[in-house]
This record gives C-alpha cells, sequence and structure tokens, in this order.
C-alpha cells in the first residue's frame, strides 16, 4: 500500500497543472541545460548567438513556453511547500497575493528580455 | 490501492532520523525546487541586460562590447561562478530525474521499488554532475 507523500491535494487543478509542467519541464530543463553548455559554451555566449537563437519563431514560442511553465512550476511548488509549513488564513492570502505579483513581473520582465533578442517590442 | 493519509507532524525536520528514502527523496526535491525557482528570478535579471544592449549601435554589438556580453563574460571568468554552475546541475539534474520517479509513481508505476529508484536519481545525479565537470570549468583557468 502506498503512503501519499504529495504537497498536493489530489484531484484539484493545481494538481494537473503541477504535474503537467512537470512532464513539459523535464524534456525543455534538459534541453535548455544541453544546448546552452555542451553545444554551445557559456563563457562564449554573445548578444548576436543569442540573437540568432530567438530571432527563430519555433526557439522564441519554445523559450516563452518554457518562461511560463517554469514560473508556474516553480512559484505553484514554493505556494504549496509554504502551505506544508502550516501556512493558513491571512498570511496564506499576502503570502499567495505576493506570489502572483512577482510571478507577473518576472514573465513580463522575461518576455521583454526575449522581445529584445526577437526585435519585438520592450514596451518601454 | 494508493492511499492519502494525515502526514502529522512528518514535517518536523527534528525527527530527520527516522526519515526514510522516500522522505528524503521529498526533502531534497524540495530543497532543489527552492534553489531552481530562486535561480529562475537571477536568470532573468542577469538576461535583462539584454534590454539595454539591443538599442547599442550594431558595431558595438558585432565586436561583443555591448552590456549583455561583457555581463557574462565577466561572470563566466569567476571561477566561483563556474563552480555554482556546477551546482546548479546538480540541483536541476537530481529535480528532473527525482520528477520523473514521482510522475511514474503518480501514475502508480513503481510504487514497491520507489526507495531504489531514489538511490539511482542519486547515483544518476553525482554520475552526470561528476562528468560534466571538465565541460563546465572548461576556460575558467
Amino acid at each position: 500500500m502506498a503512503e501519499h507523500y504529495s504537497s498536493f491535494t489530489k484531484g484539484g487543478r493545481l494538481w494537473l497543472w503541477q504535474r503537467l509542467t512537470a512532464a513539459f519541464l523535464v524534456v525543455v530543463l534538459a534541453f535548455h541545460f544541453f544546448l546552452l553548455h555542451f553545444v554551445y559554451h557559456a563563457d562564449e555566449v554573445t548578444f548576436a548567438l543569442s540573437q540568432s537563437r530567438m530571432e527563430m519563431w519555433t526557439y522564441y514560442s519554445l523559450m516563452i513556453l518554457f518562461l511560463f511553465t517554469a514560473t508556474f512550476h516553480g512559484v505553484n511548488g514554493v505556494y504549496n511547500a509554504l502551505i506544508n509549513q502550516g501556512l493558513t488564513g491571512t498570511k496564506r492570502q499576502i503570502v499567495k497575493w505576493t506570489l502572483i505579483a512577482a510571478s507577473a513581473l518576472l514573465l513580463f520582465q522575461g518576455v521583454r528580455t526575449a522581445n529584445a533578442w526577437a526585435g519585438l517590442p520592450t514596451f518601454f | 490501492m494508493s492511499q492519502s493519509y494525515n502526514r502529522g507532524l512528518i514535517e518536523d525536520f527534528g525527527r530527520w532520523r527516522e526519515f526514510s528514502a522516500g522522505m528524503w527523496a521529498w526533502i531534497f526535491h524540495k530543497f532543489t525546487g527552492w534553489v531552481l525557482v530562486g535561480y529562475l528570478f537571477t536568470h532573468i535579471a542577469v538576461l535583462s541586460t539584454a534590454i539595454p544592449a539591443a538599442s547599442q549601435d550594431p558595431a558595438t554589438l558585432a565586436a561583443g562590447e555591448d552590456i549583455y556580453t561583457t555581463t557574462i563574460v565577466t561572470l563566466e571568468s569567476l571561477l566561483l561562478v563556474r563552480i555554482l554552475e556546477v551546482g546548479l546541475l546538480a540541483v536541476a539534474v537530481f529535480h528532473i530525474l527525482n520528477g520523473l520517479r514521482l510522475l511514474l509513481v503518480d501514475l502508480g508505476i513503481g510504487l514497491d521499488s520507489q526507495d531504489k529508484s531514489f538511490y539511482a536519481s542519486l547515483i544518476l545525479t553525482g554520475a552526470i554532475t561528476v562528468a560534466s565537470v571538465p565541460t563546465f570549468i572548461a576556460g575558467a583557468f
């Protein structure tokens, strides 16, 4: 008989999304590490080289999807870890909305950065 | 058949001597997750130097003297950064391998050998990390 150690409420939508993003991230995070450390080396990075990759819409869209899934998976993971430690009530609401605001800022800045390489608007 | 149960005081880390392999896997997954999400915010902050770099003149960009390239090159010249990158690789590899293990366990695959698959994740993480050290350290000296 298995013991259920999961931090998440089974059957919930967040639980499902945490798993779906995990399945995607397992592949894309491994690809990201392999490409940027083993195919290209981190110390050889230049703006032009990053730009040449990000100008391909396939690579750009993959990186945008990577940013959104990693942010959701990471921040939702942190939120659930804090709930595991006994976070409840008003503190839970404050933490939840702080994490949502931090995620929104991260996504906005991440998209701006990707756009800077892709030659798309950076908004300001 | 799986069963949910009240974990009670399982988050009481003072009981670490009583922890099973599954509990250690849970703690390591949590720890590596915290590191990775912290790195995600730092990573985007560093990469954001591409925004001002994009408006620098083409000659500066072609010469690799823009703010983005010089920031990355400066960071990569530091041995401490290279060592931290090896640590980040170890953290990411463990989180990926243990994450795969968790996905399989969630699907009911390998429940009876979940302790062995945790040990396999640890060993494979160590092997991949050690094998990657030359690539990560190359050019640092």
